[in-house]
């Protein structure tokens, strides 16, 4: 009988390891891998915590390119462990290391943090006057296929941090908002339901905000999902523009769909079950205490 | 905001460049050809011809808005770049407030030339 088995194949693996507690600044630690195709990066780091360093320490849960947490620089360019195949970026050496532009809290997991209070500043949300209607929705808001297609590429982005650790502006200047929170701001203008350009034109249109943005384009490569956070930052420069300039096509939020059957909750939609767990309520101090959590730069 | 304002009056002041520069090199290089505001002779930049623009209204207030867009679209494109350099806010502010007052001082300097020379030409013209 015929041996289906993939050939093996040994690479040597440079992991990237920073104890901050307990070290001055990261150091590489290399091991042996036996590596056989369609492994990806991630099976190979738990290959060598299963094997060979129980101590290696990295971020990951979906294993299928969705959760976005294991966002990490393969061979000096960032993407996603669980996405990519070792076979396919290294022959005999891969180096594997944290994800740059972010403070390192141990090995290979970087501090997303900073990414997230400025993904916080823009108001990633749907904005509307008409609040209550966010809350506790009365009917649908009208929205064409056309309109969708503005911004539905936008709307994949898993919030992995590649974009921001490919970013050379970022690297120089923290304080610049960076790719992810800019594509997340265009996203919500560009969604006809949204009515709140203004408000993320005070943060978007800073001297940290878009046009910080030197178009390298980095970002758009390096994006595991496809997403083109450059051309959101070029459409966001441009809506700034020609917001001051006037010269922006007048728009209102899209209203509810009218008619009969429309603008209402359809009737024949099943209502949700029953909760069959009371909600927990979240400890206050818990924001707190992840806010206040000493994070060592090397 | 603000940012973004001053950068689209950037943009703006490049475009207005653009075509200005066109035109100031069209008269100074083309002078041979067309004779465009160059009367006496085919040197665009002989005394004659710089005094017969200079007495011009138009070139005056050109020379003076040239000066002022081409002054802002520099020294904002070099305090972009100094800013670039992650100074702390103090030094921005420094930076900025320099920079401003070096333009205006410039501007104020190049009026004052264009008019004189305005003058001057006019004075000649009258004898």
């Amino acid at each position: 009988m015929q041996n289906t088995r993939p050939e093996q194949r040994t690479i040597r693996f440079h992991v990237s390891r920073f104890h901050p507690e307990n070290e001055r600044g990261p150091y590489v630690q290399s091991y042996e891998v036996p590596v056989h195709e369609g492994m990806t990066v991630l099976d190979g780091l738990h290959s060598i915590k299963d094997n060979l360093d129980s101590t290696l320490v990295w971020r990951s849960s979906c294993r299928m390119g969705v959760c976005g947490s294991c966002g990490m620089l393969l061979n000096g360019r960032p993407g996603l462990a669980c996405t990519t195949q070792i076979l396919k970026i290294a022959k005999t050496d891969l180096s594997v290391g944290p994800l740059p532009n972010f403070a390192i809290i141990r090995d290979l997991v970087p501090d997303l943090s900073s990414m997230f209070d400025k993904h916080r500043l823009v108001h990633p949300y749907v904005i509307r006057a008409d609040e209550a209607e966010i809350h506790d929705p009365s009917g649908e808001f009208y929205q064409s296929a056309e309109e969708l297609e503005h911004y539905l590429q936008f709307t994949y982005c898993i919030k992995c941090g590649c974009c921001m650790a490919a970013c050379p502006t970022l690297a120089t200047d923290a304080r610049y908002l960076g790719p992810m929170p800019l594509t997340a701001a265009e996203r919500y203008n560009a969604d006809t339901r949204d009515g709140g350009q203004r408000e993320r034109a005070q943060v978007t249109g800073s001297s940290r905000g878009a046009i910080r943005c030197h178009y390298a384009g980095e970002c758009s490569r390096v994006c595991p999902k496809g997403v083109d956070p450059a051309k959101a930052v070029q459409l966001l420069k441009r809506r700034l523009v020609l917001d001051y300039l006037h010269l922006a096509r007048k728009s209102e939020p899209c209203k509810k769909l009218k008619g009969e059957g429309s603008g209402s909750v359809m009737p024949k939609i099943a209502t949700a079950p029953a909760h069959t767990v009371e909600a927990r309520k979240e400890p206050e101090n818990l924001l707190q205490h992840s806010s206040s959590a000493t994070i060592h730069r090397p | 905001m603000k940012a973004a304002r001053l950068w689209t009056w950037h943009m703006a002041a490049g475009v207005v460049l653009f075509f200005v520069l066109g035109l100031h090199m069209g008269i100074m290089h083309l002078g041979e050809i067309g004779h465009w505001f160059a009367p006496y002779g085919n040197l665009a930049v002989s005394i004659a011809n710089s005094r017969f623009r200079d007495g011009m209204l138009t070139f005056t207030v050109g020379y003076i808005a040239l000066l002022a867009i081409g002054l802002f679209h520099g020294l904002y494109g070099l305090r972009t770049m100094l800013l670039e350099l992650t100074l702390r806010p103090a030094m921005e502010k420094a930076i900025t407030v320099f920079l401003l007052i070096l333009g205006i001082g410039l501007v104020g300097l190049g009026t004052w030339a264009a008019v004189a020379a305005h003058g001057v030409a006019l004075a000649g013209v009258k004898g």
